[in-house]
């Protein structure tokens, strides 16, 4: 078994919120985030970095939970899933992939959506291919890709007309 | 001296880094941590010191000098996959930093990773070689400045002392009339791990005869590897049939490769002469002027 780790209070934004937890040294920020923080929409699948179930926003890059250090986040600035709508209002991506039934079990989605932000925050107008390479990280298998694919195109639609 | 208990440090200088490493033997530095994580969840000990090295201003730092790039080690391959003249200046090294798993991968992984991680089949080394990048390394005894194809000298194995850690990478800028390639062959589109990569560094003269040639492979020996008498096949000669079934043979027969669930040994070989064909090719083309897509 491995040894104790040392814990350490680690400050830093998450969804907008100045937030503190104590880190575990060698935890990851997937389980601070889920077991500490209490952000269970951050979901764990592989736990290696292969699924993107995990993914969220560091420095508006998308990166996995599961493979950062829980100190790591000394202050950094997150956005998970739960920081991805406002208020009342679902961000476009969350609706789009609701009215295209972009999603069947869901645990792939929150990682999805956040990929996808990330894409279109720098590529407002991407193409299917480029779309589908930065979805490259993220696995799902339930509903194949075809229609996560045309929630992304529809979600840069949208946004290109709201913009 | 070995702790009980599994700490983690973040310094910001590399004189702090190395008295931590030093100090402790166990102590690891990393610097995405997309091989240091997947390794401890399979099994691997933890290490008693984590050193994050991403605080450290020189790790993180892209300089363009009068000469080319000082790269920092622990910075994550999508800066300079977005650096539009870093890629245009350098289009193989900058795909095969940009075959290095996802975007998620991307925003985390580093060269100095890449490269201590000591895969066979890590994409950015094959291209680092053929560009005979150097590894500015710091450890207890001060300063020194290796080439890249001295740091791994087997599967997970490199040269570093236990107190010693990469802190940049020095880059040259090619040449005038010379381009740079990666190739990497997998089963599928992406997020894949080589069966073979192949890269090229090639210079024409004013001719349109070869008048410098690196190539390496990857995947295909215990490390990645120059081939010398691929490059001997080409220098001074046009790039045409001949000369490129010349670097095909020479690329399989410097090939050491394993069987495995990748690829056999005799489908490696295969391959890795194919790729060094093309990669000498697309490099030759860039170094032409003539637009030539790479790698995705």
């Amino acid at each position: 078994m491995n040894t104790p780790h040392t814990k350490s209070v680690v400050s830093c934004t998450i969804n907008g919120n100045a937030t503190q937890f104590l880190a575990d040294s060698g935890g990851t920020l997937l389980n601070a985030l889920r077991d500490d923080i209490g952000l269970t929409g951050v979901k764990e699948g592989c736990g290696t970095g292969d699924c993107g179930a995990c993914s969220i926003l560091v420095e508006d890059r998308v990166t996995c939970a599961c493979l950062i250090f829980a100190p790591e986040a000394e202050g950094a600035t997150i956005v998970t899933i739960e920081g991805l709508a406002e208020a009342d209002h679902l961000h476009p991506l969350q609706e789009t992939f609701l009215e295209g039934a972009a999603l069947q079990c869901g645990v792939c989605t929150p990682g999805f959506l956040m990929a996808a932000k990330a894409l279109l925050d720098k590529n407002p107008d991407p193409t299917e291919t480029e779309i589908r390479y930065a979805l490259a990280g993220n696995l799902c298998r339930c509903t194949g890709y075809d229609k996560i694919i045309r929630a992304v195109q529809d979600a840069a639609e949208r946004m290109r007309e709201n913009a | 001296m070995r702790n009980w208990y599994m700490d983690y440090l973040a310094p910001t200088s590399v004189e702090e880094a190395v008295g931590a490493l030093a100090a402790q033997p166990d102590a690891r530095v990393f610097a995405g941590a997309t091989d240091l994580i997947p390794q401890i969840r399979a099994g691997r000990p933890e290490p008693g010191l984590l050193i994050d090295l991403k605080r450290i201003d020189r790790c993180t730092t892209v300089t363009k000098t009068d000469t080319g790039w000082v790269v920092g080690a622990a910075t994550p391959t999508s800066r300079l996959t977005e650096d539009p003249d870093f890629s245009s200046t350098l289009p193989g090294l900058s795909e095969a930093a940009g075959l290095i798993g996802s975007d998620q991968i991307q925003n985390r992984s580093s060269l100095g990773g890449n490269l201590c991680n000591a895969s066979p089949a890590a994409d950015s080394v094959p291209a680092m070689l053929v560009n005979e990048v150097r590894a500015v390394v710091a450890g207890g005894n001060g300063t020194r400045t290796l080439p890249v194809g001295d740091i791994t000298t087997g599967p997970g194995k490199t040269s570093l002392a236990d107190d010693e850690f990469i802190v940049e990478f020095e880059i040259d800028a090619p040449p005038p009339n010379t381009g740079d390639a990666y190739l990497r062959m997998i089963p599928r589109t992406e997020m894949d791990i080589a069966v073979v990569g192949a890269g090229a560094q090639i210079t024409l003269d004013a001719d349109g005869n070869c008048a410098a040639a690196r190539i390496a492979l990857g995947a295909v020996a215990p490390t990645a590897l120059r081939v010398a008498d691929a490059e001997a096949a080409l220098v001074g000669n046009p790039i045409n049939d001949d000369t490129l079934a010349a670097v095909a043979a020479a690329a399989s027969a410097a090939c050491n490769p394993i069987d495995d669930k990748r690829g056999t040994i005799a489908y490696r070989k295969q391959v890795a002469g194919v790729l060094a064909k093309r990669a000498v090719k697309l490099a030759a083309d860039r170094a032409a002027g003539t637009n030539a897509n790479g790698a995705h």
